[in-house]
């Protein structure tokens, strides 16, 4: 019940698929996806493998409450060693393919090994066969998806594929799925392409069960009440998406800007949710069209939007006019401040070419941002970027190599590194705002102490996803610190971190967090899934899985001494706002938040620890 | 007080005596049906000889009582006239039958073609419930079978022979499966479909002959020279409509019986419906007889409603079929073999049995076909018959044919 | 001939502007047709216009032409006096699948697992749809005010007849 009980090995060097029983001893112990498939990759791998090696394998996975009516439970996610980072990578999608695979009885599907020649996964239910993906290879995700539907005559079918960046080898490429939705980050795209593996169509007809399905309505029924009535869940969300916050974290004086040189920007309001929903004067229409919700979710905080006909990117070229998927507040911040762009349609038409050729928008974004600094300290000239003027607030800059990263040539090609490799080659290390290798999202760690750990420790990198602070630090939720204290923090990460790898690996929406609590998600848990499910159990798989992650990185070589910020938020205090003069005081935190997770003064997790959790 | 007598009890018969009955609560109904059984279904034989249903599952409606319940009054009789000019029926055993309206729904026969030893002991059309009767007991598991005719009523009946698990032969004359429901893309596949599964298919085959075999059974002779024995020869080589009882009079006869828009004939009380009307068409804007469920059901529908003073325009026929051969089904609509001025669409998955053909004129979708296709069929009759103008829909589905649903409400809804 | 019982009778109705395509109706749908959650068996579907950032549910309108109801060679599909729904017998149906063609709202399909025919039967009064939707863009209300007229007016220009029974 809950778990399809089953997972599909496809072996990519052999062509062959399949089924294996899903390891329900695992299950209970790493519950679903983020935690169970991050068990088998570490059992199924050597950490020290190159990502982009035959040998590294790729897993997607649902959660066990995906495609069930719990709110927002139709999430998928993919596992692999990240080619961005070359740790544990965990990139989480909605849309409706997570859905559609548990519909179709499987819980995981693990590819392994290296396919001559591009092919494509079509799933029907229990029938899973490789397919020539020769005339897909070379397209975008856009057409990948529309032409896959078009040839199995079958509109339904729901596709996750890779763009032309994705093949090129374009370091942080996504998995796109339903058009506009991405397991962005860390480039488990980049990994998919280099096993030759154009896409997934999945068409599922099976159904979803689970365990007392009286108990779960109740459960899910609840769950649902308390999203609508949560003023962040059942209004801020569905109205203004996560752009909610652009306005918010630029008066806090988190916002960074111009790749973390300023940590306010004077173009946020143009950037924003509210300019999203501006009518135009042109045309009496605005950026947002709509909003749209992912599979079962509750909160639609998705964005529709639609470029002005007679914008720029747009002219003469139709595909690029119709709506599709808009700005969401880490994108429009990566797009836009951290480029020092303000033009609201440069920056959507830059995120439909990141859906469209399956990049993520952030690292994108803040390697662009990188690159603007190297440009305009002389570190690279008009002759490295191809005549490209690469100046902090050029919105034509962003969206050339938008489209020239997309399809991996020109210095889009160099772009497409992302701004480690890129400023390293340039001579310029510092100036890469990442964390082993992955850039910071929307969250200036001057101005919210808090999210400067979870940034050094988060498994994947910099990432918000990984223990969002912000949400307690700023919003309030579930209760209010100051975001310019460090005092606490190391216990509050440790506990977002926790609960985090819980609702990930569940199959649910980490939005829901705002309004549920562990309290929430366990009696849908319990009412749908073998075993029981309380609070303490969450918790204790939540620790477990990150402990897991831990492990894996450090056999994979990362040590604590990359549990770290560049020195740009350690030492150049913020230069305006209520965080003027601050720097992160990840001292002050990172020798409590080992001591609380058990973990040696290296940052090892101890014998004791490692017993406890039963690792 | 109005006295409505109905000839045929079949879909198009009984639905204009229920009509009738809900426009006129006191007239007097009359429905002639020719067969010693309650109202049944042909579409439905083929579900009885699968054992699927039993034979009170063909027919039309379920209770006992309906129609006494309704004040319908169902006998069996034979007509041997239509006096018009005094406006009576004679029926076989002499009397008279006298009417203020008429609905002649009397359907359709099998064509019988020209081939010696149709009359044998073991050669059946599958037509009557009795036929099926008769059938289903030489029909027996590893039987060996010939199915003369592989249109519409062949294929159906392919599936409940199948079912049976007789060793079966079609013989087909046309160069493929389906000629008037499917194209060469369409046919071919069908015919590979039957093939895998165990059929021999013989299309542009003629049977010449059929004999007596020594020592039992029949030895079906094909044009080719070669023989196949059979316990079972099953000819399904068309219909044609049951007009006889209309040439004598003034009632005008072409293909079937010729109605107006109102399924009046050429005699003013005198209507008819079903298998046997030659009704205007509304993609040739022609006449045409279908013999076709939904339009039986269509025409006793409207023939009723003007029977009974209520006064209401048809449409049209609108050619439909949905087929189901051995686990394939396919449909078609309207103009699918397109013509002077049509476009057309087209997807093809051959390996996997999926197939979608559209055909327009200007921006109006006025055919279909569709092979694997079982969701949302039914909007390519609401395109069709609605007129439905697809604007910049049509590009879309010229891109991708199987967007027919999108197409329709994108159309209609906006 | 049954105005005065319509006028009592409730309907679905469908609002697309209020639509975000969460499927929760269709997962309630098939929850309690099918018992599971499975989209793909619901009887109500909702279409995504991505290009135009649209979402449209839809499933059977009950309409008073009654299509499937009438093409039936078997009298399997009746109205449900209560709720005015048309209504298929499983008992009854032979598969014969004549209703997916007839019906020009392609709101009546075949399953080929069980062999009969799947459309609305408004969970016998209380739909499961209207109850799932977490924006009130499908709802259950008197049948007056449901504005299907859009759909119904086209019904009857597919019609080969006048609405004589609406």
């Amino acid at each position: 019940m809950a778990w399809a009980r089953k997972l599909l090995r496809v072996d990519l060097t052999k062509g062959t698929c399949t089924s294996e029983p899903l390891n329900m001893d695992w299950a209970q112990r790493y519950l679903g996806q983020r935690g169970l498939a991050t068990k088998y990759l570490t059992e199924e791998i050597d950490p020290k493998v190159d990502p982009l090696s035959p040998d590294n394998k790729l897993i997607m996975t649902t959660g066990p409450l995906t495609g069930t009516c719990a709110s927002t439970a139709g999430r998928y996610s993919v596992v692999t060693k990240g080619a961005l980072t070359g740790a544990i990578a965990c990139s989480n999608s909605g849309g409706f393919f997570g859905n559609e695979m548990k519909n179709a009885g499987w819980d995981m599907i693990i590819f392994e090994g290296k396919s001559a020649k591009p092919v494509y996964l079509f799933v029907q239910d229990d029938k899973a066969e490789l397919l020539d993906a020769g005339e897909f290879w070379g397209t975008s995700v856009w057409d990948t998806e529309e032409n896959i539907k078009k040839k199995h005559q079958d509109p339904m079918i729901r596709v996750a594929s890779i763009g032309v960046s994705g093949e090129k080898g374009v370091k942080f490429a996504c998995v796109v799925n339903d058009m506009h939705r991405a397991a962005g980050r860390s480039g488990v795209g980049t990994v998919m392409g280099s096993k030759n593996l154009k896409a997934v169509a999945i068409r599922g007809t099976l159904g979803v069960k689970v365990k007392d399905i009286g108990a779960f309505m109740t459960a899910t029924a609840n769950g649902k009440a308390i999203l609508a009535e949560n003023a962040v869940t059942g209004q801020g969300l569905p109205t203004y998406g996560t752009q909610v916050l652009m306005n918010v974290i630029n008066e806090v004086g988190a916002l960074p800007t111009r790749n973390h040189r300023d940590v306010q920007f004077e173009g946020a309001g143009d950037i924003s949710a509210e300019k999203m929903h501006e009518k135009r004067a042109s045309d009496g229409k605005s950026n947002l069209i709509t909003n749209g919700a992912c599979f079962g979710c509750t909160i639609a905080c998705g964005r529709i939007s639609q470029i002005e006909r007679t914008h720029y990117t747009v002219v003469d070229r139709p595909q690029y006019q119709k709506a599709s998927g808009g700005l969401e507040y880490e994108a429009a911040w990566a797009l836009g401040a951290a480029t020092g762009v303000d033009d609201i349609d440069a920056l959507t038409f830059a995120n439909f070419i990141c859906n469209e050729q399956g990049y993520d928008p952030i690292t994108f974004g803040a390697t662009v941002g990188a690159a603007m600094e190297l440009f305009e300290t002389g570190a690279i000239t008009t002759k490295e970027t191809g005549g490209i003027e690469l100046k902090f607030g050029n919105t034509k800059a962003l969206t050339e190599l938008a489209e020239q990263t997309g399809r991996g040539e020109g210095f889009g090609a160099e772009i497409g590194l992302g701004s480690k490799r890129l400023c390293e080659k340039y001579g310029h290390p510092e100036m890469s705002m990442s964390v082993k290798g992955q850039e910071f999202p929307a969250y200036d760690s001057r101005g919210i102490q808090g999210m400067g750990l979870a940034y050094a420790t988060s498994n994947r990198g910099a990432c918000h996803l990984r223990g969002y602070t912000v949400a307690s630090e700023i919003l309030g939720i579930p209760e209010k610190t100051d975001p310019l204290a460090t005092e606490g923090k190391a216990g509050l990460v440790k506990a977002f971190q926790d609960a985090t790898a819980a609702f990930d690996s569940a199959g649910l929406c980490i939005f829901t967090s705002f309004a549920w609590t562990l309290e929430d998600v366990a009696p849908q848990l319990d009412s749908a899934c073998e075993g029981e499910w309380s609070v303490e159990k969450l918790l204790e798989v939540g620790e477990r899985i990150w402990n897991l992650e831990r492990q894996f990185n450090l056999a994979a070589g990362f040590t604590g001494k990359d549990d770290n910020l560049p020195a740009r938020l350690l030492k150049d205090a913020a230069k305006s706002g209520p965080a003027e003069g601050k720097v992160n005081g990840l001292g002050e935190m990172l020798p409590e938040y080992y001591q609380l997770r058990g973990w040696t003064t290296e940052g090892v997790p101890s014998n004791q620890t490692v017993e406890r959790l039963g690792l | 007080m109005a006295r409505y007598v109905i000839v045929g009890a079949g879909p198009a018969g009984v639905i204009a005596a229920e009509t009738l009955r809900q426009q006129d609560a006191d007239g007097e109904i009359v429905l002639l049906g020719g067969e010693p059984e309650p109202p049944y279904s042909r579409m439905a034989i083929p579900y009885y000889l699968t054992g699927g249903i039993e034979e009170s599952g063909t027919h039309l409606r379920k209770a006992q009582d309906h129609y006494a319940k309704l004040g319908i009054e169902v006998r069996q009789a034979a007509v041997s006239k239509v006096d018009t000019g005094a406006n009576s029926l004679v029926l076989a055993d002499g009397s008279a039958l006298p009417y203020d309206q008429l609905l002649l729904a009397t359907g359709a026969s099998p064509v019988r073609p020209p081939v010696p030893g149709l009359d044998l002991p073991g050669v059946h059309h599958c037509w009557t419930l009795e036929d099926a009767r008769q059938m289903a007991d030489l029909a027996d598991p590893g039987a060996s079978v010939v199915l003369m005719g592989a249109g519409f009523i062949g294929c159906i009946i392919l599936e409940s022979l199948l079912a049976r698990d007789v060793k079966l032969t079609v013989v087909e004359m046309e160069d493929r499966m389906l000629p008037r429901m499917m194209d060469q893309t369409g046919g071919a596949m069908i015919k590979r479909w039957c093939e895998d599964k165990g059929t021999s298919v013989l299309t542009s085959t003629k049977v010449t002959e059929i004999k007596a075999a020594d020592g039992g059974g029949l030895q079906v002779v094909l044009d080719s020279g070669e023989q196949v024995p059979a316990a079972l020869v099953v000819v399904a080589t068309g219909v044609k409509s049951n007009a006889e009882l209309a040439q004598d009079g003034d009632i005008k006869v072409d293909q079937g019986i010729v109605v107006d828009n109102y399924l009046r004939t050429s005699v003013s009380n005198v209507y008819a419906a079903g298998d046997v009307a030659q009704a205007p068409d509304h993609s040739t804007g022609g006449w045409s007889v279908l013999a076709i469920q939904p339009t039986a059901a269509d025409h006793g529908r409207v023939a009723a409603l003007n029977m009974a003073g209520v006064e209401t325009t048809y449409k049209g026929n609108l050619a439909m079929n949905v087929l189901d051969t051995a686990g394939l089904v396919s449909v078609s609509f309207g103009r699918w073999d397109g013509g002077d001025g049509c476009e057309t669409a087209e997807s093809v998955d051959a390996e996997n049995f999926r197939y979608m053909r559209l055909v327009f004129e200007e921006d109006r979708v006025v055919g279909a076909l569709s092979l694997g296709h079982t969701d949302h069929v039914g909007v390519l009759r609401g395109l069709i018959q609605g007129d439905v103008h697809l604007g910049e829909w049509k590009a879309r589905l010229q891109a991708d044919p199987c967007r027919i649903m999108e197409a329709y409400l994108g159309s209609t809804l906006s | 001939m049954n105005t005065g019982k319509r006028l009592m009778q409730k309907s679905l109705h469908i609002d697309p502007g209020k639509c975000t395509g969460c499927l929760q109706c269709e997962m309630a749908c098939s929850l309690d047709n099918e018992g599971a959650f499975n989209p793909a068996k619901s009887r109500i579907k909702v279409f995504d216009f991505h290009a135009e950032g649209r979402f449209v549910p839809y499933t059977c309108t009950q309409c008073a032409e009654a299509w499937c109801m009438k093409a039936c060679p078997v009298d399997a599909i009746s109205v449900d006096t209560l709720t005015g729904a048309k209504v298929v017998s499983d008992a009854l149906c032979v598969g014969c699948k004549v209703c997916t063609i007839a019906c020009p709202f392609g709101t009546i399909n075949y399953n080929q697992t069980t062999g009969k025919v799947l459309k609305c039967d408004l969970c016998g009064g209380d739909p499961e749809c209207a109850k799932a939707c977490p924006t009130s863009a499908i709802t259950f209300i008197d049948a007056d005010w449901t504005g299907l007229e859009r759909m119904r007016d086209w019904a009857s220009k597919t019609d080969s007849g006048t609405r004589a029974e609406a």
